[in-house]
């Protein structure tokens, strides 16, 4: 799935919330950065130009480094992205990419089996990973003075891994990843539509068809010998970008990055990953049961890529339809008519194409039918004419202030260092802070209408009805 | 230029000047013999908390934080679900609740629309021990979004089509939780470690009969009762300056005025468990089983709390810690495993916990129990100093961001903490030994007094849990969980 928080991000090494899986993550909402302010030429607008000032440079192995300062507190957030994700994924190993990222954790040449923790809890850091389509991201936040420890595990997993790689240490995590899986979708109501999602949305020759978490038989089938090839495929340097962040001298984390990163060897080439643009070409109706009191539905459209025209839209879109009481969707469904517990959408974006989801659960006594009538009545609304000023501009401030608060953490998932990550991966540019929220601050309403015209089409869209098992008849009706 | 283009620039040079090709190894490989050592810890400075005073003896304390234009202010109340009147669990909570659906002259829909195009981030709750309202605002927006907030706080219309409408709400959320195996254990657990009469016996949004039960009169004698100045503390921590905020906010609150202010009822200690029994909520086809497992912890102001959190982060509350290494990395039987003390005014619950799949409920079981006794008897050195390193050493990671020291504010005011706590942490933790870690697992965590609470295929696990003889087991239905729908 595209943009994958929504449903199949992995963050392996703590729990997460159940709000956590189901939060969609507005990637381009999260967003982080020291800020700098330079006075802005908007005739006395208090405008702030938000910019995340950083250095940049290649090691001869094609590591690709992003240095950025900021000493609000003594921490430094160490984070790597491999450009590999489960699109990279061969038939028969779904949900290899994520399996592998459990593996980097289990030491490496020169780091015994649970001394990556051990060594990095005694300097008081912390650490996780996350898997999604595209990507796979690990980091480590630790005090200033345990820089070098954290690069040193970083790299020797690099340059090491397989040293330490047994058919041992694979069927562990293969056991932990099962239960993640059972956890996090098959014992949690509405999983299952999680675990399908992307299967109806995507075409069988698209990279996003299958679930990150992968299938329970290929996660039996995952064997010591993929893990080897896969390393030697996709984690190279040279397929890979470092951010140093936090309380760092910059001198001194370049010199450090250098010693401890230079001698892992260069990898095999990656070859750009491309796919067709997926097409949904109908309107596909399906109804899953689960083990649930209340129906809900999924009304899923395919929609522009990360970062492409029309992506930044469609969040927009998602805001005006379901962002806060009166928001289109939210003011009819739960507010006025009192006939849906809750409501949300969200624009999910990939490298390769990106999901637009509208999701609403149904009250006791209410069919999803109805539900679905309101929310196409709505989206027939904002097709027709386009938003007030004023539903643009609370979108685009409630977006403005996320931009300001998400600068407030450089480490973890979707701190600053993250962040930087993730315009160098999509964008080419680290600090793209400021043209991201330009994204969004020059849309007139006329856009966000055509976007709604163009991508939220009826015939081109999926219905998923999620039911009590034994209840059909709360799904929305088959087409007539 | 692009990345890739800039990478094989950089290479071509690199190469004219002889080092090794791709694919060698470069020549100054470092020493990975061992881990590097670490360099001096860095202290922290964290800017003062500012202490003053409202005219009306308001406290406010301020800490200012200058790297981002944003400020996060929140009104705390020292009452929360314990002040909950008896035979009213959830008022607390629903009160919390309302107080934005509606207040001052304003609507919910003009509370919601207008803070919403500040891009303000307004949030109220209410806890075991405190109600709060957090925003979280842009500075440049902080002064249109205070006169909302405080009417939020103080104004609340409490209009019944608004109270029908949230009653609405969470009566589904009560029924969805019937849903969710880890809520359904949880609750159990409570219920099986407190009793339903105990407050901390049921959820903090009450039950179903008390939610169906809640009249607008309920919600203002509450609201009347316990927001009240000398019960309350405003915490704000952004890029702003004390006097100037001081004065903003004498404006809004200084008005504020005790009615009759009285402090709520203390929650009385919980009787502590005597012997060991087991729940086990049947949910047919259950993946995994949902494992509880705990008994009464003591409150915040215990003198053992840093001990404690060093003895917890041993036991199961790190990812190297004993239950996460034996459940997930050696046994593979979970994704996870922890344990927490739950700390509140009164005594909150200790719990040891883990989802792990159906065909190794019993296995689990047993390794459950061998840790709980085993850090009893054997703490090593090397544990404990990697465990207060971990704990000391992190805490910046704690109070990063304006609404992580809020939060530390709130908990200094709720729990009367003295002045001056955030910034003995680090040594407080330091003073711990290994002494202190072994004789707080032994006085606190006791396995042979301890309730279990199961969520799972009872036709699948029940043998395998009956031969364990862990103590008498019942079986209880999600009715006798949550109570009458």
């Amino acid at each position: 799935m595209p943009g994958a928080e929504v449903t199949f991000t992995a963050s392996d090494r703590k729990f997460i919330g159940l709000g956590e899986i189901m939060t969609r993550r507005f990637a381009s909402v999260l967003i982080a950065a020291a800020l700098v302010l330079a006075p802005a030429s908007l005739g006395g607008q208090e405008t702030a130009r938000l910019s995340v000032p950083y250095t940049q440079f290649t090691l001869a192995n094609g590591l690709d480094v992003i240095l950025h300062e900021d000493h609000t507190v003594p921490l430094v957030a160490v984070n790597a992205w491999y450009h590999v994700g489960s699109a990279r994924e061969k038939p028969g190993r779904t949900g290899f990419a994520h399996l592998f990222e459990h593996l980097m954790f289990e030491g490496s040449g020169h780091v015994p089996e649970g001394d990556f923790d051990n060594w990095l809890e005694a300097a008081g850091g912390d650490n996780n990973g996350s898997t999604d389509t595209d990507r796979t991201n690990y980091w480590e936040t630790v005090p200033s003075n345990a820089l070098e420890l954290a690069l040193f595990l970083e790299s020797d997993r690099m340059g090491y891994l397989l040293g330490a790689m047994s058919p041992e240490k694979v069927n562990g995590q293969r056991d932990v990843v099962k239960n993640e899986r059972r956890q996090s979708y098959e014992n949690r109501p509405y999983g299952v539509a999680f675990l399908k999602l992307s299967e109806l949305m995507f075409p069988p020759n698209h990279p996003y068809h299958w679930p990150v978490i992968g299938s329970m038989e290929d996660l039996t089938a995952a064997s010591y010998e993929d893990v080897v090839q896969f390393f030697k495929n996709y984690y190279g340097p040279n397929n890979t970008t470092l951010v140093v962040a936090g309380d760092i001298d910059p001198v001194e984390a370049r010199r450090l990055v250098e010693k401890w990163f230079s001698d892992v060897p260069r990898g095999a080439p990656v070859p750009p990953l491309s796919a067709p643009t997926p097409v949904l070409g109908e309107e596909k109706r399906v109804t899953l049961e689960d083990q649930v009191q209340l129906p809900q539905l999924f009304l899923g459209w395919l929609t522009p890529s990360y970062f492409h025209p029309g992506d930044e839209a469609m969040d927009v879109v998602a805001r005006v339809l379901a962002f806060g009481k009166n928001s289109r969707l939210y003011k009819r469904l739960v507010y006025d008519l009192q006939i849906a517990q809750d409501v949300s959408a969200s624009q999910n974006s990939g490298a390769l194409g990106s999901m637009f989801l509208v999701t609403a659960t149904a009250r006791e006594g209410h069919g999803l039918s109805e539900i679905e009538k309101v929310i196409a009545e709505e989206i027939t609304k904002l097709k027709a004419q386009p938003p007030e000023a004023r539903e643009l501009e609370r979108a685009v401030n409630q977006i403005e202030s996320a931009f300001y608060g998400a600068l407030e953490r450089v480490g973890g998932f979707g701190g600053k260092a993250d962040r930087l990550n993730l315009y160098e991966f999509y964008t080419g540019r680290p600090d793209y802070f400021a043209e991201d929220l330009a994204r969004y601050t020059s849309l007139d309403p006329l856009d966000v209408q055509s976007a709604a015209r163009a991508h939220l089409r009826d015939d081109a869209r999926l219905v998923l009805s999620v039911v009590p098992a034994g209840k059909k008849s709360l799904a929305v009706e088959k087409k007539p | 230029m692009s990345r890739e283009s800039r990478a094989a620039t950089a290479l071509l040079l690199l190469l004219s000047v002889g080092v090794p090709a791709p694919g060698q190894t470069a020549a100054s490989a470092p020493d990975r013999s061992k881990p590097p050592a670490l360099g001096p810890v860095r202290p922290l400075q964290l800017p003062p908390v500012q202490k003053l005073r409202l005219s009306n003896g308001l406290p406010v304390l301020v800490v200012e934080l200058h790297e981002v234009p944003v400020v996060q202010v929140n009104v705390v109340v020292r009452a929360g679900a314990g002040a909950d009147p008896r035979g009213k669990p959830g008022l607390a909570s629903i009160t919390a609740d309302l107080l934005d659906e509606g207040a001052g002259s304003r609507s919910a829909l003009a509370i919601a629309d207008e803070l919403d195009y500040l891009g303000a981030d307004l949030r109220t709750r209410a806890g075991w021990d405190a109600s709060a309202v957090a925003l979280h605002v842009p500075v440049k927006r902080f002064g249109a979004a205070l006169p909302i907030f405080a009417d939020v706080v103080l104004r609340p219309t409490f209009a019944v089509a608004e109270l029908d409408r949230v009653r609405k709400d969470r009566l589904t959320e009560l029924l969805q939780l019937r849903d969710e195996p880890s809520a359904i254990a949880s609750v159990a657990f409570a219920n099986a470690l407190y009793g339903r009469d105990h407050r901390y016996g049921v959820p903090v949004i009450g039950t179903e009969t008390a939610v169906r039960g809640f009249t607008r009169a309920d919600l203002a004698a509450f609201h009347e009762r316990v927001y009240q100045p000398g019960n309350s503390a405003i915490v704000v921590v952004g890029d702003v300056t004390a006097p100037a905020v001081q004065a903003q906010l004498e404006q809004a609150f200084g008005g504020w005025k005790a009615a009759n202010p009285r402090t709520p009822a203390a929650v009385p200690a919980a009787t502590q468990v005597r012997d060991r029994g087991i729940w086990i909520v049947d949910r047919p086809g259950s993946a995994q089983t949902e494992i509880r497992i705990g008994r009464i912890g003591p409150p915040r102001s215990t003198a053992d709390y840093f001990p404690l959190t060093v003895m917890n982060t041993i036991l199961g509350g790190s990812f190297t810690s004993r239950l996460m290494q034996n459940l997930r990395e050696q046994h593979g039987y979970a994704y996870g495993a922890r344990s927490s003390f739950d700390y509140r005014l009164s005594t909150g619950p200790f719990v040891a916990g883990a989802a792990v799949q159906t065909d190794k409920t019993g296995p689990a079981l047993t390794e459950f129990f061998n840790e709980l006794g085993a850090i009893r008897r054997t703490v090593t050195d090397a544990e404990v100093a990697k465990a207060k390193n971990y704990v000391a050493l992190s805490f910046p990671s704690e109070v990063e961001t304006t609404g992580d020291i809020a939060s530390k504010l709130e908990e200094q005011f709720v729990h009367g903490l003295p002045d001056g706590w955030l910034d003995s942490f680090v040594a407080s933790v330091g003073a711990v030994t290994a002494a202190d870690v072994k004789r707080v697992a032994e006085q606190y965590v006791d396995p042979a007094k301890v309730v279990i609470a199961l969520v799972g295929d009872r036709r699948k696990i029940e043998a395998e849990v009956r031969a364990l003889n862990l103590g008498p087991l019942k079986v209880r239905t999600a009715a006798e969980i949550f109570g009458p729908r």
